[in-house]
């Protein structure tokens, strides 16, 4: 394979714990590689470090030690004015569709911020805001309306929308669906899965859902504490685990079949039973 | 000081429809905004209305009573004091205005810095506004006038100062809450500088407050300033309310006339200010719906309406029946009803799943049959048995005897379902003192063996926490533990794995299903989670818009359901899913087809 | 705990250095010579030369301020440039006056601040929570000598209730101390009691509404017991409240004695700014600041129990 998009090389990342002079090791010397037009999930529980990687990518913590490179540049630190530049580059998408549209800016302006940031005029950057809504299968009346006035699921579209109207090569997918109906993650799913064939653009898509790493990823990193355990293609991770870690998540996540459930249930309580002896 | 008006300011509020508009039609706004526009004007057109020189002595005029060419009379120097008054509007709103603009000029800059920023500049300012907070105001004032020699101006910029750490600490508040917004967030990462972003996106959820915390403060100011001139500080040449009342006050016995003008003035345009500020607030606040007194309405719903769901067990032989169950908020206009009118019942040692989407009404279910909606809820239903008796007509104290007892609850959310102030052991000892009357020791023992039994380790160490330093996983624990301690025949359980993580559900799940079992509980169990229903349920309730879709045993719902939404919703979940490989795979196949073609 | 409650203690300390300090050299610049205004503006040059020498003012600032510093720290402020008492003994005089209205007034705040609060807060919407909140809209602004004057008026005046004017003291007769300072302390009151009340509903209905009170109802436990778990949750917004409001009713005294005519510090700050006696107004400064600092710490140490997270940290 080519070199790719996103490198991340023995990453670590420190918190302060409140109070106190010590830090707490969020993220413990982790790798990881993205190519082009490639979704790899990021999955496990909270407090396992996965949010906190993205957030490193996107430049919203400080890191510790270690090297993220960006389609060969080195942006591990890298100055205010500089990341701004590379917001062309590298979106996101949060989980929270209520918090994170701003209450009080209508859909287009949200949409058309971006741009205009970037310098593009109202009107080309109207025109972007119009092809992008139809992009994401909103109707092009939500312009004028404001975020209170949607669903969670049409929020969501709308911030993927937001995410996508500068045409960034990496959009960092913070737990986007776990705040949804299941109906909803489904088309919102869908609408990722085929926002990725037509634009090309890599995900980095973290998620505590093995089913919604199934569905989205071609590879997959697992994450327990601050490290990586285990990496592999999305299918095979999610059905035949090899860490012990990862088999545990996945006996825990319980499926909707009676009968397979009772098997799996069965099973996890076998690897309970292992553990504790 | 923070007034207290600003606390439920809804940042969405400030946009819906016209806020003058709303502002003006409630009468308080109306009349307010209309007396404050009046003293404004009388303050700038003062030398046009006084009919003379508010400080031209005519001794002829010393405590003279209302006359034509005087109408308010003469105050004890032998002045109009018509036009004193006047030009006292004048005095006060400059004053104030004075002092707002340099509290406001300090506090909200500063405000929006330390709650942005954060960092050694927030350190410095809030302890310098706490320590202009501890100061008591007044001296330090008097001290200004003197060294100042009664500087009228210098005199309002320290009021200023002094009124400025309600400024900053409610600007720093309000941006610290805005700044933690995921929205802030995405701005940083779309490259927005700074600037902008608190420009664009802080700026608008602080001004709504600071208007609302201007108008108490202008009031404040013309307070304070009113209080230094009654203590004779000020140039005897300026006409100020606060002076003139010191005036009449020594002729209290003889004139009273002379405290009352001032005092009315200066109470009228204060009162003003205070309720234009309280409107504002209103119209920009978060609606809470008042709440409602009347529980359940005596007659019975219309029998012709029919209801959703089914009914499998005799009354008498069910461990919770509820027949027409009816749930209504009260709405702008008319009441909503979230649940429909539906039937629902489970057995002993059943266990029984409640499954649908947000707002589907299942929570409101179960929390009628607990009788604990919200405040504003109305639940009715034509009967509700539990444990083989009809419940639904009494009254609200004798259904609340049935909790603990006979109704055991565990709620979504372990981390705030736990009050932070006591420690776990009390909240596991005092319901089984004050509800079911063991003694010390005994429900002390009590506790530790139910603690023990739902998987904790440590109890005397657990008993002793409080609740911010148990994980999510073990303070779910505690609240099953607090759910059975009182041997209910019923628990019922709304989403209680939704906030952990999956191996601590899997762990809750089984140990719900234990002690489901080990005492013959029947087990009611809310879920928007199919895995779980197909994990621990014998039957379930599918509902979607406040009724029940269908209901049925596990295996036919699974296998065969009869319902389009229940087949929606359990093919909706991804297990049985195509992978991203296989979808991929099939696109592949299809586009090639498509190129083909 | 005890880390708690010395870190408290120490910034405290710092407080009030910071304040002494800042007020020193705000008064003494701001005032410049005070000869002029002890003497009048008729004293000879030789006679102001006189009186700087003995008040010290001579010296330069710097040495005027560790001197003044070194015994403030010892609870000697000197004494005035006026009639050359010492401070403190002026000061020890005047406060009992002071702080007698002032806690008065501040436990008529929390007694019915609390109760008009938990009314209010457990009826939301009701007739008495919007009594509450248009008296805390109304009240909260009004100045506290704009009502005392309405109280005097109609209590003193027109129906003779209370003396309009005047002190008793305690020693001389309970009932006249009493009498003599109930008028002022409501009127200070008044906007406290509303303040707190306020805060508590609103402090009661957040806590209301919180998942945690569901449960406990839920555990069988009784109206009265559920509203014990309100209250120890609710109660510490309110008692911020009431420190705050500690410092506004010592400030709000200065103008309130003067309507009464009580002999309190009120009205020594005003004759010794009027002056320029140094002394008395720096004295007056820390005594008040001290007052204020004592009552923050009681009250960290309250929460501190109140709130088991705050002690924690």
């Amino acid at each position: 394979m080519s070199t790719p998009l996103l490198s991340v090389q023995d990453l670590a990342i420190d918190y302060p714990l409140p109070g106190r002079r010590k830090t707490f090791r969020a993220l413990n010397e982790v790798s990881l590689d993205i190519g082009a037009g490639e979704c790899v999930g990021l999955v496990g529980e909270s407090g396992s470090g996965k949010s906190t990687l993205g957030k490193a990518i996107l430049g919203l913590v400080p890191v510790a030690g270690g090297q993220i490179t960006f389609d060969g540049a080195d942006i591990t630190h890298l100055t205010r004015a500089a990341r701004r530049k590379l917001a062309a580059s590298i979106q996101v998408v949060f989980q929270d569709p209520y918090g994170s549209l701003d209450p009080s800016m209508s859909v287009g302006d949200i949409l058309a911020e971006p741009l205009t940031t970037s310098g593009l005029g109202r009107r080309a950057a109207d025109a972007a805001v119009k092809e992008m809504i139809d992009r994401v299968k909103l109707p092009s009346t939500v312009v004028g309306r404001f975020p209170h006035e949607f669903s969670g699921g049409q929020r969501q579209r709308i911030a993927i929308a937001r995410a996508l109207v500068r045409k960034p090569r990496l959009i960092v997918c913070d737990e986007p669906v776990s705040a949804l109906d299941l109906t909803t993650q489904a088309a919102i799913l869908d609408l990722f899965i085929e926002l990725q064939r037509d634009t090309g653009v890599s995900y980095l898509f973290v998620t505590h859902d093995l089913g919604v790493v199934r569905r989205v990823c071609h590879r997959v990193a697992v994450m327990y504490r601050g490290d990586i355990v285990e990496t592999g293609r999305g299918d095979s991770v999610t059905a035949n685990p090899q860490d012990p870690y990862t088999r545990r998540l996945l006996m825990a996540s319980p499926i909707a079949n009676p009968q397979a459930q009772a098997e799996r249930r069965a099973k996890w309580l076998e690897l309970r039973a292992d553990s504790a002896a | 000081m923070t007034a207290p008006l600003t606390d439920n300011i809804d940042p969405r509020a400030a946009r819906r429809g016209s806020v003058l508009g709303r502002f003006l039609r409630r009468p308080a706004g109306a009349i307010s905004l209309g007396v404050f526009a009046v003293v404004v004007l009388v303050a700038v057109f003062a030398p046009l209305l006084a009919p003379h020189d508010p400080n031209f002595v005519d001794l002829s005029l010393f405590k003279a009573p209302p006359s034509a060419a005087h109408p308010l009379g003469g105050d004890s120097t032998g002045r109009d004091i018509l036009s004193r008054l006047l030009f006292g509007a004048r005095t006060t709103l400059i004053g104030a205005a004075i002092a707002i603009a340099v509290a406001v000029g300090i506090g909200v800059p500063s405000g929006l810095a330390a709650g942005y920023f954060g960092g050694v500049f927030d350190k410095i300012a809030t302890w310098v506004s706490d320590a202009l907070q501890a100061v008591p105001g007044m001296i330090i004032l008097l001290i200004v006038a003197a060294a100042s020699r009664n500087s009228f101006t210098f005199i309002m910029i320290t009021v200023g100062v002094f009124l400025m750490p309600g400024y900053f600490r409610l600007t720093r508040s309000t941006t610290l809450t805005v700044r933690n917004e995921a929205y802030i967030d995405a701005a940083i990462v779309s490259g927005l500088s700074n600037t902008r972003i608190l420009a664009k996106h802080v700026i608008k959820a602080v001004y709504a407050p600071i208007i609302i915390q201007t108008a108490l403060t202008a009031g404040m100011a013309m307070g304070m300033q009113a209080g230094l001139q009654f203590l004779g500080i000020g140039s005897a040449n300026t006409p100020g309310w606060g002076a003139m009342m010191n005036d009449g006050f020594t002729a209290i016995l003889t004139d009273p006339l002379l405290l009352l003008w001032p005092s009315l003035a200066l109470g009228i345009t204060i009162a003003a200010l205070a309720v234009m500020g309280s409107t504002l607030s209103d119209v920009l606040s978060v609606r809470q719906p008042a709440p409602r007194r009347k529980r359940r309405p005596a007659a019975p719903s219309s029998v012709d309406d029919a209801t959703t769901g089914a009914l499998h067990y005799e009354p008498a032989a069910a461990a919770v029946q509820v027949r027409n169950l009816k749930v209504s908020y009260p709405g702008a206009d008319a009441d909503i009803e979230v649940v429909h009118g539906i039937d629902l019942d489970v057995a002993p040692g059943e266990v029984l799943g409640i499954v649908g989407e947000s707002g589907s009404g299942k929570s409101q279910t179960v929390f009628s049959i607990l009788d604990l909606l919200p405040a504003a809820g109305v639940a009715s239903c034509d009967a509700l048995w539990i444990g083989g008796r009809d419940v639904s007509a009494l009254d609200r104290k004798d259904r609340h005897k049935l909790l603990g007892s006979k109704l055991g609850y565990v709620p979504q959310e372990p981390m705030t379902n736990l009050d932070p102030s006591y420690t776990i052991g009390y909240q596991l000892i005092e319901p089984l003192r004050s509800v079911h009357k063991l003694g010390r020791t005994e429900a002390r023992e009590r506790a530790i063996g139910v603690l023990t039994r739902v998987g904790i380790h440590d109890p005397a160490r657990v008993m002793r926490s409080y609740p911010h330093q148990l994980s999510g996983g073990m303070a779910q624990r505690v609240l099953i533990a607090g759910a059975i301690s009182g041997h209910p025949s019923v628990l019922i359980a709304d989403e209680p794995t939704t906030a952990l993580d999956v191996t601590v559900q899997a762990e809750v799940l089984e140990l719900l299903r234990e002690l489901q079992q080990e005492y013959g509980m029947a087990l009611v169990i809310v879920t928007h989670n199919f895995g779980v229903v197909a994990d621990i349920c014998d039957r379930v309730a599918v509902m979607k818009h406040g009724e029940i879709v269908e209901v049925g045993d596990v295996a036919t719902i699974f296998t065969n359901p009869a319902n389009d939404y229940t087949r929606e919703l359990i093919a909706a979940s991804l297990d049985d899913a195509a992978s991203r490989t296989e979808l991929d795979a099939a696109y592949d196949t299809t586009e090639r087809k498509a190129v083909n073609a | 705990m005890l880390r708690f409650t010395l870190k408290r203690l120490i910034s405290g300390i710092i407080l009030l250095l910071v304040v002494g300090t800042a007020t020193f050299f705000l008064a003494h610049l701001a005032i410049g010579d005070p000869t002029v205004g002890l003497l009048g503006s008729s004293a000879t040059p030789a006679q102001q030369a006189a009186l700087a020498h003995k008040i010290g003012t001579d010296r330069p600032l710097l040495t005027q301020f560790l001197d003044w510093g070194g015994h403030a720290i010892t609870g000697d402020f000197g004494t005035s440039w006026r009639n050359f008492q010492p401070v403190s003994g002026q000061i020890s005089l005047k406060l009992p006056v002071t702080l007698s209205v002032v806690t008065f007034a501040i436990i008529l705040s929390a007694v019915f601040g609390g109760l008009f609060g938990i009314l209010a807060g457990l009826n939301p919407g009701t007739w008495i929570d919007k009594l509450v909140k248009g008296a805390a809209v109304v009240l909260f602004a009004l100045p506290g000598f704009w009502v005392s004057l309405v109280l005097v008026v109609w209590f003193a005046v027109n129906l003779k209730w209370f003396p309009a004017v005047g002190y008793v003291q305690p020693t001389m007769s309970v009932q006249g101390w009493l009498r003599s300072i109930t008028l002022p302390a409501v009127a200070l009151a008044l906007g406290a009691i509303v303040m707190v009340a306020e805060q508590l509903r609103n402090a009661f209905i957040a806590v209301n509404g919180q998942d945690f009170v569901r449960t406990l109802r839920s555990r069988g436990l009784t109206q009265t017991r559920v509203v014990l778990h309100l209250l120890r949750n609710a109660a510490p917004a309110s008692l911020t409240v009431l420190a705050l409001m500690f410092v506004g009713l010592l400030s709000g005294a200065v103008v309130v004695e003067q309507v009464f005519a009580l002999p309190g510090i009120g009205a020594m700050t005003n004759g010794s700014s009027q002056n320029g006696d140094i002394p008395i107004l720096l004295g007056i400064t820390v005594v008040s600041v001290l007052f204020v600092v004592i009552v923050n710490f009681v009250l960290d140490v309250v929460l501190g129990w109140l709130n088991p997270k705050a002690r924690v940290q």
